[in-house]
């Protein structure tokens, strides 16, 4: 469905990553395939290093460094929050949702909306769209939108078609209403008949932990168990080349706006060579979708498109303007992706955890 | 050698893909080979095969690649 937003932008965008740092060849050794075909799938993928937070570290702790890095600098008003949106598939608990631990834990005001929404993939732009939707209402003027994703606990070390690819960060962004006039176009597609695409089976209500599910098995290779992250990764290729180019081809039409007027295309990155490919398709230049995130800190889900962000133009976007298309695709399935002028923002930049 | 065959061998030196009629069937190639495969033939002949083209009907022998390199515009 197409969708548009008027008079809401975004005012700063903060990425959290992990100090710690990970290198493809540290765990080669973990996969049960020959050291050659590993090297040469790191070289195609663009594998080399990821980063991860420490095994006790969680979303609320990560989320509550960033916001109070943001409250110390000046750069965030705590008691200016009105709605605090975390996008995560790695909750602190089952119960209650960790944005109202992370409310109580930097002791924000209670006049406020607090809301966790499991989405993956395409997080980043489902918390934006929700965001222009929250900032409709009169009372609600500035929305924090929390990322965070820490699944390399839930990835087997043994399964080469995750590990190598899986990293940790979090990320803070602020939407506001914009004084100016300004339109935003966003898109947005579910289809949960293939939700097994990507998935973790056991550890819920409907397959809960066991010894049993504990246990590694044999995938063509690949160890893991019905605790680990599990991934198709033919049908997840497949569903983003299939559908992802209409998609996009269908929001520039809708908005109106040239696909040679936008200036970066900031897309989800599972791994280079889909990015390429997806660049290719629809021909864009790659210099206009980088695809250096995977390779220089991992795919944490939803926080890869506002790491590329930060990462490839943190320092010109708090004095300019650029047209961006955001676009995020994977587990559900969901697939969005929006069309958005960033400029002048307040702060865009990277912290280490 | 056919440069097809020379890019699949570079990829699986163990493998004798002449005596193969499918390389899928015969567990010659998974979706990494695949990906890796279809990196080397767009650097050979200086195409982008399309990703909606990855699928292993194009790779299950020296013809079906062939086939996937004309559809992509590589020339032969």
């Amino acid at each position: 469905m197409n969708l548009k937003f008027n008079n809401k932008r975004i005012t700063g965008i903060l990425t959290v990553l992990p100090a710690r740092v990970m290198k493809f060849e540290d765990n080669m050794a973990n996969y049960n395939f020959s050291e050659s075909k590993s090297l040469k799938l790191k070289q195609v993928m663009g594998y080399d290093r990821h980063r991860m937070f420490g095994e006790h570290v969680t979303t609320s702790d990560v989320g509550v460094f960033g916001l109070e890095y943001l409250f110390n600098q000046g750069l965030l008003d705590k008691n200016s929050v009105d709605a605090l949106l975390l996008l995560t598939q790695s909750p602190d608990y089952f119960m209650p949702a960790t944005s109202n631990v992370i409310q109580g834990r930097l002791d924000m005001k209670h006049d406020m909306i607090c809301m966790d929404i499991n989405q993956g993939c395409a997080a980043f732009e489902v918390g934006l769209i929700t965001a222009f939707s929250l900032l409709e209402q009169e009372n609600i003027n500035k929305v924090v939108l929390l990322n965070a994703d820490l699944l390399s606990k839930k990835v087997s070390k043994h399964d080469r078609n995750s590990f190598p690819l899986i990293g940790d960060a979090a990320s803070v962004t602020i939407i506001e209403k914009d004084p100016a006039e300004s339109v935003i176009y966003a898109n947005i597609k579910m289809d949960g008949t293939r939700h097994d695409a990507l998935m973790i089976p056991a550890g819920g209500f409907r397959e809960p932990a066991s010894p049993k599910t504990a246990e590694l098995q044999d995938d063509n290779g690949n160890l893991r168990s019905r605790e680990n992250l599990a991934m198709k990764g033919d049908a997840v290729f497949n569903f983003v080349q299939t559908e992802v180019p209409p998609m996009i081809e269908d929001l520039l039409t809708f908005s109106g706006i040239d696909k040679e007027a936008v200036d970066y295309y900031m897309f989800h990155q599972p791994n280079k060579f889909m990015l390429q490919k997806l660049a290719d398709k629809l021909g864009i230049p790659h210099h206009k979708m980088p695809n250096n995130i995977v390779e220089n800190f991992g795919n944490a889900s939803g926080v890869t498109v506002p790491t590329a962000i930060t990462f490839n133009i943190g320092d010109k976007l708090t004095g300019n303007s650029y047209y961006f298309c955001l676009a995020g695709f994977g587990v559900g399935l969901t697939w969005s992706s929006i069309v958005i002028e960033m400029k002048n923002l307040d702060f865009c930049r990277m912290i280490e955890y | 050698m056919d440069k097809i065959l020379e890019i699949l061998k570079n990829i699986r030196p163990e493998v004798d893909f002449s005596a193969s009629s499918d390389f899928i069937a015969d567990g010659l190639l998974d979706s990494f080979d695949m990906v890796t495969l279809v990196s080397d033939l767009d650097a050979a002949f200086n195409i982008s095969i399309d990703g909606m083209d990855i699928i292993p009907k194009y790779f299950t022998n020296i013809g079906s690649i062939r086939q996937l390199l004309v559809k992509n515009g590589a020339i032969l």
